[in-house]
């Protein structure tokens, strides 16, 4: 008996194929296509690895991933405790609970170029509520000339703006813990860093996990605020990877490196994702 | 150590939780609370733990004044409906922290460890976090660390409700072994009569944050002081209907309830003087075949027929609105509107008084069971 296999259910992928092939594939060849090659007057140059090589020894792309690297950290260490801490300070039942959420996710429904609008206006030293009185109380802060005041803005306006993210995720694992836990504790006689250590903690460990990540994530493609208030100055001092690609793209349009620069900080984020994503996988299995 | 409430209420936001409740439990006991959800069980243990302090009332420990003493005072040890385990912690750990709190010495929390876990059949599971575990052998860990303690107070919080059914038999059966060997007070609520029954013991019956009857378990069982424990203490709920009891010019008096049936008072109703009265019949008492000789039958439409297991439970209907359920052995078909016969023995009929407290209870006579 003949047997011709049937390829009709090919049909059925066709409408999904095409989809990725226009929004993912197309887009991101593109781009793989740029890399490789030299523009010059309309005419094309293949130049292989040339752009690639190129960036890699680049001391430009080298600081901004250092300062990248340690913004993002910096950031984490500061927004991690101080969600948690925020979150153990909220009150766990009453009418209090909503008017409390929604006072500290207020920033998170904030568009990210008000944001930097509101912390370059806020920072100024001339006309800025919290510039001027810094300069009033004797302090010299300026975010345009000093890079550690640049810095701090940046930090503290990330850390404003993000740190309620952590709030809310914390928040939600600690109040599925059943209240059983805590009279098991108090039975038990522990005390409150015990209960925070052992039963806490631990239970909070996948929300935690996963605000670790969309906060890493976030952070490490860091491009609106920054660019509204410092520009990514004073200097270099605080152009992180998005502002430095921009600069090669759109600033000195430099196609061919901006492209390659995207392919290696797109396999940053990707080996990144990676490794959060089994991370996140292997939470199920340790903890309840 | 016994332990005595003493007309302990609880209110809380102007909602009464517990009213009243005078009871005492002696140490090496076995105490049930038993009462559907919200009846105050918790609230009770709540109490009997330190966890919460009463609005009014006494709670005393041999004579002395626990009242106000806070929980971490108190020696006592609970379990939950939900597996409460310490998450990071493997089962060693989990049973060892109690102790380790203590103070005590490793080699001796070691001994007690390892014991604890071979009585509740873990000893291979110690080195497992929690969250590897099954939802029995969580349960069995909660249950070893709060064993281990050694606490004079042992307060059991429907522990085995959110188990399958094979997994809370099993542990049903063990742990009625476990706490027979125990000189703790024990207090294990339950909402299921027939739990109540195969734990024995004492059983208090909690209805609306009330202490309505509390005794040995097979004499609240058998002699519900109250139809409303009557209803508590029957799965399903006891049936009633109201009746007159009638005397003719001879002497003779029968009882007439509702739906016109003519029950003949026989064995213990016929100490019954004439006037209005409850009656009532367990469902397992009912059925739908003439069982003795004796046997009152009346006509009666299916409502609802349940299979449960090997059992059907048959919803029937005898006019003005008395619904009866009839519980009855084997898997059986009725067609829903179906008139059928429904057998009860007026002598396992109970009769209470128009306020709802028992008159008359059946006798539990050995011949008798011995001819079922």
């Amino acid at each position: 008996m003949d047997r011709w296999p049937d390829h009709k259910a090919w049909f059925l992928v066709l409408p999904v194929a095409v989809l990725v092939a226009f929004s993912a594939i197309i887009p991101l060849m593109t781009v793989v296509n740029y890399s490789l090659q030299d523009v010059l007057g309309g005419t094309y140059f293949f130049v292989g690895a040339e752009w690639f090589e190129q960036l890699l020894h680049s001391d430009a792309l080298h600081g901004a991933l250092q300062r990248q690297f340690i913004f993002s950290f910096t950031v984490l260490a500061i927004e991690m405790p101080l969600g948690v801490a925020i979150a153990l300070a909220l009150p766990r039942r009453g009418w209090q609970v909503s008017l409390c959420l929604v006072l500290v996710a207020l920033p998170l429904l904030i568009p990210w170029n008000v944001v930097g609008t509101i912390w370059q206006i806020f920072g100024r030293s001339d006309i800025g509520l919290g510039g001027w009185t810094l300069n009033e109380l004797g302090i010299a802060y300026n975010y345009t000339s000093n890079s550690v005041d640049a810095w701090l803005t940046i930090v503290v306006m990330e850390v404003w703006h993000w740190t309620p993210l952590v709030v809310l995720l914390a928040y939600a694992g600690l109040q599925a813990i059943p209240d059983a836990y805590y009279q098991a504790a108090k039975i038990d006689g522990a005390s409150a860093w015990a209960v925070f250590r052992y039963i806490q903690l631990p239970k909070m460990r996948g929300v935690l996990t996963i605000a670790l990540l969309l906060r890493f994530m976030d952070s490490f493609m860091i491009y609106t605020e920054p660019f509204v208030v410092t520009g990514g100055g004073p200097g270099n001092s605080t152009t992180f990877l998005s502002q430095y690609l921009t600069r090669l793209a759109v600033g000195q349009f430099d196609l061919g490196p901006a492209a390659a620069f995207s392919i290696i900080y797109f396999l940053i984020i990707l080996v990144f994702c990676y490794v959060f994503y089994r991370a996140l996988e292997g939470i199920g299995k340790g903890a309840p | 150590m016994t332990l005595t409430l003493t007309n302990v209420t609880k209110t809380v936001a102007g909602e009464t939780h517990l009213a009243d409740v005078s009871t005492e439990l002696h140490p090496g006991g076995f105490y049930i609370l038993l009462g559907p959800t919200l009846a105050g069980k918790t609230s009770l243990m709540r109490l009997m733990a330190g966890l919460d302090r009463p609005t009014e009332g006494q709670i005393e420990m041999d004579g002395r004044d626990v009242t106000r003493v806070p929980v971490r005072k108190r020696n006592v040890a609970m379990v939950y409906q939900q597996f409460i385990n310490y998450p990071s912690f493997t089962v060693y750990d989990n049973i060892a922290s109690p102790l380790r709190r203590s103070g005590m010495r490793a080699e001796q929390v070691d001994t007690k460890v390892r014991e604890a876990a071979e009585t509740l059949k873990m000893s291979h599971l110690l080195d497992r976090l929690p969250g590897e575990l099954s939802g029995g052998q969580q349960q069995r860990t909660a249950l070893a660390r709060a064993m281990v303690k050694d606490s004079e107070v042992l307060l059991l919080d429907e522990p085995l409700v959110n188990l399958d059914y094979k997994l809370r038999e099993e542990l049903r059966v063990e742990l009625r072994e476990i706490f027979a060997r125990r000189s703790a007070i024990v207090v294990y609520a339950t909402t299921e009569p027939e739990e109540a029954l195969i734990m024995g013991g004492n059983t208090l019956v909690l209805h609306q944050g009330r202490v309505l009857q509390q005794g040995p378990t097979t004499d609240v069982f058998r002699h519900p002081a109250s139809m409303q424990v009557g209803r508590s203490f029957s799965d399903p709920p006891m049936n009633y209907a109201a009746g007159d009891v009638r005397q003719d010019g001879n002497g003779n008096r029968e009882a007439v309830l509702a739906g016109g049936i003519r029950l003949p008072l026989l064995g213990h109703l016929a100490r019954l003087a004439p006037g209005r009265y409850h009656f009532g019949a367990r469902a397992s008492h009912l059925s739908v075949k003439r069982n003795r000789e004796d046997d009152l039958s009346f006509k009666a439409a299916v409502t609802l027929s349940e299979i449960s297991g090997s059992e059907t439970f048959v919803h029937v209907d005898f006019g003005e609105d008395h619904d009866w359920v009839c519980q009855e052995e084997g898997v059986h078909r009725f067609e829903l509107g179906q008139q059928i016969d429904v057998f009860v023995n007026p002598r396992d009929v109970y009769a209470f008084d128009t306020d709802g407290w028992l008159v008359a209870s059946p006798v539990r006579d050995k011949t008798r069971q011995a001819a079922q």
